[in-house]
């Protein structure tokens, strides 16, 4: 069903600390990985060992330079994926219903078996979350490792995305957004957490997190004041040496 | 976007084949007996093959009759929807017409209005997405419907209205180019809010995910030169809509020289369609540092 729900009981989804994020791309193989093993068809490579390697990947990690007013440049790590959106674009395009938003926790997923694959929910999603696998020939995105969340099968501390659990920075969190007094609220709240283009109205869920400011170069090095400044004219007999080239 | 063949000659076709079955349905010309069995052929043969080609860019074409179910949210699953009423409508309004001999007027009415109803559909399709600012305007729509009129004004041989059309078309495509080529600015989307990132200072996109493509790369982030695209234009301008009404109102014009227009109109519509999916950018090219924008 395309329609989306006017209310999910909870909404669950990821805040991601780009102060936090070191950029290595753990998540995005920890997500290809459980992703592949699990839930769906399998995220598939093409000339993987070839000259032009690719592949289907529902998470991938951007870097970004930005270029303070004053200071040096700074390098953010960027890990872009599902939104899980409230007024998700690429549900109501969908015309098989394969796409949908649930109602008891607002994941967003494709149900393989009814996606015609028609691209049609890819180019409706202005953040590039859905890939269409070259070799299924249907659209995969983030399930939020559904398959892992509720899977009594797993230890406790294991019921989380693979994305998160992997995280060696702590940069990923997981938890239920609607919940004001839930940590990742109460994250979002404490360090001003951001929506991605909300321009487009999609009400993402995902919030991401800024990163801190820098210190500023010039106060960093503790020891600058005591060293000593270098001579501008040299003294003594290179001091003589100097004049005395100079009349040539 | 990427110009996939399919969906270009789907939209040209389809669009040209539904803009016939609107004038026949009109009676204009009114035709029966075999006269209207090759002008149904013709148009049925453009429509249901261009509707032919667009399944070739499915990953499932055997599932393509689940796209009939959600009707009342995408615009994909009405087109369906309008596309299989315009053509049984209109195939019993042929039937009456090339076995009967007679037109049943009301049903060809009928059949017209869901005819231009499928051409609709087929652009909100690409009206829609917000995510493709070039798109996303009010004459979007209007290209799609008066370029299938026009075509169809010019196959089925009327030649005041089809002149008319195609004036009327051509002054449309010149607006969606120009209110196109602003359109991604105007909606305000740039890589700083792209990724929040825009308070500290001036963004640039460092380094992509991997140094390989990506589905998204191909699909969405096509780049199409300025210098190409403005001799394409010039092209389906003259091409699309220029020289047809200029062959049609020659003095004297016959079958030959309107049969010239139609495929001077047809070579031209493919080039605007190209251009119309080439030139389209989607905002993910923002992650990727594509349109030159900086935060």
């Amino acid at each position: 069903m395309t329609q989306l729900p006017a209310h999910t009981d909870r909404k669950l989804g990821l805040v991601i600390d780009l102060d936090t994020c070191v950029g290595c791309h753990a998540c995005v193989i920890a997500c290809k990985g459980w992703n592949t093993e699990n839930y769906g068809t399998p995220l598939s490579d093409q000339d993987p060992y070839g000259a032009e390697p690719s592949g289907t990947f529902l998470n991938r990690v951007h870097s970004f330079e930005i270029t303070p007013e004053t200071g040096a440049a700074q390098l953010v790590h960027f890990p872009r994926s599902c939104l899980h959106c409230e007024d998700a674009p690429c549900v109501t395009v969908c015309p098989t219903g394969a796409s949908y938003k649930r109602v008891e926790d607002g994941i967003v997923l494709v149900n393989e078996a009814d996606c015609i694959g028609c691209g049609l929910c890819a180019w409706a999603c202005p953040y590039g979350a859905r890939e269409m696998d070259a070799a299924a020939g249907v659209m995969k995105k983030c399930t939020l490792c559904i398959d892992r969340i509720y899977n009594e099968n797993l230890p406790q501390e294991d019921r989380e995305p693979a994305c998160v659990r992997t995280c060696p920075a702590g940069a990923r969190h997981f938890g239920d957004l609607a919940d004001p007094d839930s940590d990742v609220s109460l994250l979002v709240a404490a360090r001003g957490g951001f929506d991605l283009m909300p321009e487009q109205g999609t009400k993402p869920v995902n919030k991401y997190l800024p990163p801190r400011p820098k210190d500023r170069l010039e106060e960093t090095d503790i020891l600058a004041p005591f060293l000593e400044p270098v001579a501008e004219t040299p003294q003594g007999f290179l001091g003589w040496l100097d004049r005395a080239l100079d009349r040539f | 976007m990427h110009p996939a063949p399919s969906v270009i000659a789907f939209t040209t076709l389809s669009g040209l084949g539904f803009g016939l079955l609107v004038f026949l349905g009109l009676g204009e010309p009114a035709v029966t007996g075999w006269t209207a069995f090759w002008f149904f052929l013709i148009s049925y043969a453009l429509a249901v093959g261009g509707l032919l080609a667009s399944t070739f860019h499915l990953g499932h074409p055997e599932r393509a009759l689940k796209a009939f179910s959600q009707w009342r949210t995408s615009w994909l699953s009405r087109e369906a929807w309008a596309a299989v009423a315009a053509l049984v409508v209109m195939g019993l309004y042929a039937a009456a017409a090339v076995f009967l001999g007679t037109r049943i007027a009301a049903l060809g009415l009928i059949g017209a209005a869901l005819s231009l109803a499928t051409v609709f559909t087929t652009s909100m399709i690409y009206a829609q997405l917000k995510t493709v600012p070039r798109w996303n305007q009010v004459l979007t729509p209007l290209h799609f419907v008066s370029a299938s009129l026009a075509g169809g004004a010019l196959l089925a041989g009327q030649i005041t209205p089809a002149a008319v059309l195609l004036l009327l078309a051509g002054m449309i495509q010149l607006g969606h180019w120009r209110v196109g080529d602003a359109r991604f600015a105007e909606a305000g989307h740039t890589l700083a809010g792209a990724t929040g990132l825009g308070r500290p200072g001036r963004i640039r996109a460092f380094e992509p995910p991997h140094t390989g493509p990506n589905y998204l790369l191909r699909e969405m982030a096509f780049v199409v030169g300025r210098k190409h695209a403005l001799r394409l234009r010039l092209v389906a301008a003259v091409l699309g809509y220029a020289l047809p009404i200029v062959l049609i109102l020659t003095p004297g014009a016959g079958h030959a020289l309107g049969g010239l227009a139609v495929l001077c109109h047809l070579a031209g519509m493919l080039a605007s369609r190209w251009l119309f999916f080439a030139e389209a950018e989607h905002v993910v090219g923002l992650y990727y540092g594509r349109h030159g924008t900086r935060g």
